[in-house]
């Protein structure tokens, strides 16, 4: 047991589904079946629902949070969970698919590498379903598990789920999702969770564990376009590190080496990487998503909301600023409106000067008559900043792609942007 | 892309901890670090450590005694401040109870927990802190499931969980209004075994009390509790044993249960906690008061 950590990944998943899709029964089946759950938690929810007078242990009440939501029966807020295999940990962001589904299922997506999509094999592919398939898509999440549940309730039918996998692609192909694994389950019995079904033999895929310990995530961070925002300068003043300067950051992009030639943004600054510092020595070679240390050679003017990048490889610097924008907010955006804006490490503000148009997302179509952005809409928006942002358009990198605005009077986060 | 570019999950973690420890230091004017000398506060110390190395680190740290502390993690706490330079402020629950600021509970289940939040609320305002670092983990409680790295309070130290900021990226609103301040949680993503695994990797020294030892304890609820210092009073039918006993959480002495174990160094514990069938909360005293112990305590500032 000791140390064999050393291949251990870590993968984000989100998942999202309508009311009653199962969703909390299959993550309950998850964290059971892969023997994450505690006695004393496995206890607790036997006697809840003994209480309530329920047929056996529901599993669905393990993710069951606070006291506001169990009194109301629903999920208030994305709650993450955790589990690990020997191969790696998970992290669940457990995302409400009632309301504020978008603030919700945003929020959790912006981290995630997998989204499961839940669908009711009784109900097929609904509403619910395009708009979490648009969200996955919209937030770049590189790879989409569609997860066909309640297959028990229609007799374990090869037909039901083929009908529910040929609906789905007629719109997914629509949209930009470059990994769908399609995989028919029953959370409540188990079957195809985590444990094969002996229920469907037709189906000849894997179970939802051995895909999500199995999908490849080893190029879901950018390593070609090298990105370094700088959080903040590390000083010690000290008399053995008397000049000693370095720039602390997490690197957002690309593989870093000693003497590379860089170009500090905005001052446009050239110089060469001196050493990639660490407390436990010096690195060879750095790249996402770590926090290191970068020295340089001269000494430039640099700052937080800098951006060290490479000479021949540079993000785009400018003040007018194209996203789409998903707006978190009960007062709507007020077009012309002055926000703060927060990009990378990078804090300025910014006016809305133009909503292109709202997008409805059940049709996906553009609507340039009503372009009001209420909460939980998205649209299209030109924004104009203070100081310059240098970007990469979100499909690019998804860390120098993404802002938030903030309100200026409640300092709320107020939107989420995706730049173009 | 060659799979060599690929962080273990523990060193990610390590990775995110110290970005969230840098925004800190960078967004707020005067954060302080809370200490409880448990191992969550080891782990947050050390990564502060990495992440402004070779500079000191720039957080002030702020332990909240309440008085019931087991020797060994006094000592440890004072030789860790020592080693890295930091300043140490305590807030003292025993002075608060004298001071008629707070009252202290009676009977056999008495504990200062309830007394800590006034405390700590009291702590940050004295000294002015705007934002206040804790070693809490998502993993360990339902309430703290739902909880954001920047955690935002308002004058009175509230807590509203249906009022959060949305938190997405790596992107993280410290943004306030006088007289508000923040409870971050960098360490919000690691598990039980992740803390164990990481302290082993890195070598980091713990208290001895983190290790099986012989100690007097009673049975109560279904817990080990130590009797030392005499802070725990027994009842006629409780018999005080000794037992080989080690700590899977160190806090105040009348709520942190301690377990029978045998674990003598980092690999048996990890071994052990990847065995375990119960939660390390599972021996807190604290949180066995009610379903919603946690939830409430939050609400009312507790961190």
């Amino acid at each position: 047991m000791s140390l064999h950590i050393e291949n251990t990944e870590l993968l984000r998943f989100t998942t999202a589904g309508s009311v009653d899709d199962g969703k909390s029964t299959l993550i309950g089946r998850l964290l059971y079946d892969s023997k994450s759950i505690f006695e004393d938690q496995y206890e607790q929810i036997a006697t809840t629902s003994s209480k309530r007078g329920e047929e056996g242990v529901n599993l669905a009440l393990l993710t069951d949070g606070l006291k506001a939501e169990r009194e109301q029966g629903i999920t208030i807020d994305v709650a993450y969970r955790y589990f690990a295999t020997p191969k790696r940990k998970f992290i669940i962001a457990d995302t409400p698919g009632h309301i504020q589904y978008t603030r919700n299922m945003v929020t959790g997506a912006s981290t995630a590498n997998v989204a499961l999509i839940l669908i009711d094999a009784r109900h097929g592919v609904v509403e619910q379903t395009r708009r979490h398939c648009f969200i996955a898509s919209l937030l770049q999440i590189p790879h989409l598990i569609v997860c066909i549940n309640k297959m028990d309730l229609v007799d374990f039918k090869e037909e039901a789920y083929n009908k529910i996998k040929e609906d789905f692609q007629t719109f997914s192909h629509r949209l930009d999702v470059k990994d769908i694994d399609f995989i028919p389950m029953s959370a409540l019995l188990g079957d195809n969770v985590v444990e094969e079904s002996t229920n469907m033999d037709w189906y000849g895929g894997s179970t939802l564990l051995y895909s999500l310990e199995n999908v490849h995530i080893g190029s879901d961070n950018n390593f070609i376009d090298c990105r370094f925002p700088v959080q903040t300068v590390i000083r010690p003043y000290s008399d053995e590190y008397h000049d000693y300067r370095g720039y602390a950051g997490r690197i957002a992009g690309g593989v870093w080496k000693k003497g590379d030639k860089v170009t500090v943004l905005p001052s446009g600054f050239s110089s060469t990487i001196a050493k990639i510092d660490s407390f436990d020595g010096e690195l060879e070679e750095a790249y996402p998503p770590m926090s290191v240390t970068l020295l340089l050679e001269d000494d430039i003017d640099i700052s937080r909301g800098d951006m060290i990048v490479r000479d021949n490889n540079q993000a785009d610097v400018g003040q007018d600023v194209e996203v789409m924008l998903c707006w978190f907010n009960e007062k709507p955006l007020q077009p012309g409106g002055t926000y703060a804006i927060m990009h990378t490490t990078k804090e300025a503000r910014c006016k809305i000067k133009e909503v292109r148009y709202r997008l409805d997302i059940n049709s996906l179509s553009r609507d340039e008559e009503n372009k009001d952005i209420k909460m939980n809409d998205i649209g299209r928006v030109l924004l104009r900043t203070t100081a310059p942002l240098f970007t990469d358009p979100y499909r690019k990198n998804r860390i120098t792609g993404s802002v938030i605005l903030i309100n200026e009077q409640t300092n709320e986060t107020v939107a989420a942007g995706m730049v173009i | 892309m060659s799979s060599t570019y690929q962080l273990n999950h523990l060193r990610e973690l390590e990775s995110e901890s110290i970005f969230v420890l840098r925004e800190v230091a960078a967004q707020f004017e005067n954060p302080v670090l809370l200490f409880s000398g448990g191992k969550d506060s080891i782990l947050m110390v050390h990564l502060a450590v990495k992440a402004f190395h070779p500079a000191k680190i720039p957080f002030t740290l702020l332990h909240v005694d309440t008085g019931h502390n087991f020797q060994e993690a006094l000592d440890y706490r004072d030789a860790l401040v020592e080693r890295i330079g930091a300043k140490l402020v305590v807030g003292s629950v025993q002075e608060a109870i004298d001071s008629g600021m707070v009252r202290e509970e009676t009977g056999f289940n008495a504990t200062r927990n309830y007394l800590q939040t006034a405390v700590l609320l009291k702590s940050l305002e004295d000294g002015k802190y705007d934002a206040a670092l804790g070693g809490g983990r998502r993993d360990e409680e339902k309430a703290r499931a739902k909880e954001r790295f920047f955690s935002h309070r308002d004058e009175f130290g509230q807590w509203d969980p249906k009022n959060q900021r949305p938190e997405l990226w790596n992107l993280f609103n410290g943004r306030k209004l006088y007289g508000e301040h923040f409870r971050i949680f960098p360490i919000s993503n690691w598990t039980e075994l992740d803390v164990w695994q990481y302290l082993a990797m890195e070598k980091v020294e713990l208290p001895s009390l983190y290790f099986a030892h012989e100690r007097e304890v009673i049975h109560r609820d279904g817990m080990l509790l130590a009797t030392e210092g005499g802070l725990i009073p027994v009842r006629e039918e409780e018999k005080v044993e000794t037992l080989k006993v080690r700590c899977r959480t160190i806090g105040d002495i009348t709520t942190t249960g301690v377990w029978r174990s045998e674990a003598s160094t980092l690999e048996d514990i990890i071994a052990e906690v990847s065995m375990a069938r119960q939660t390390e909360r599972g021996g807190r005293a604290d949180d066995k008061r009610s379903e919603t112990a946690m939830e409430d305590r939050k609400k009312a500032g507790y961190f």
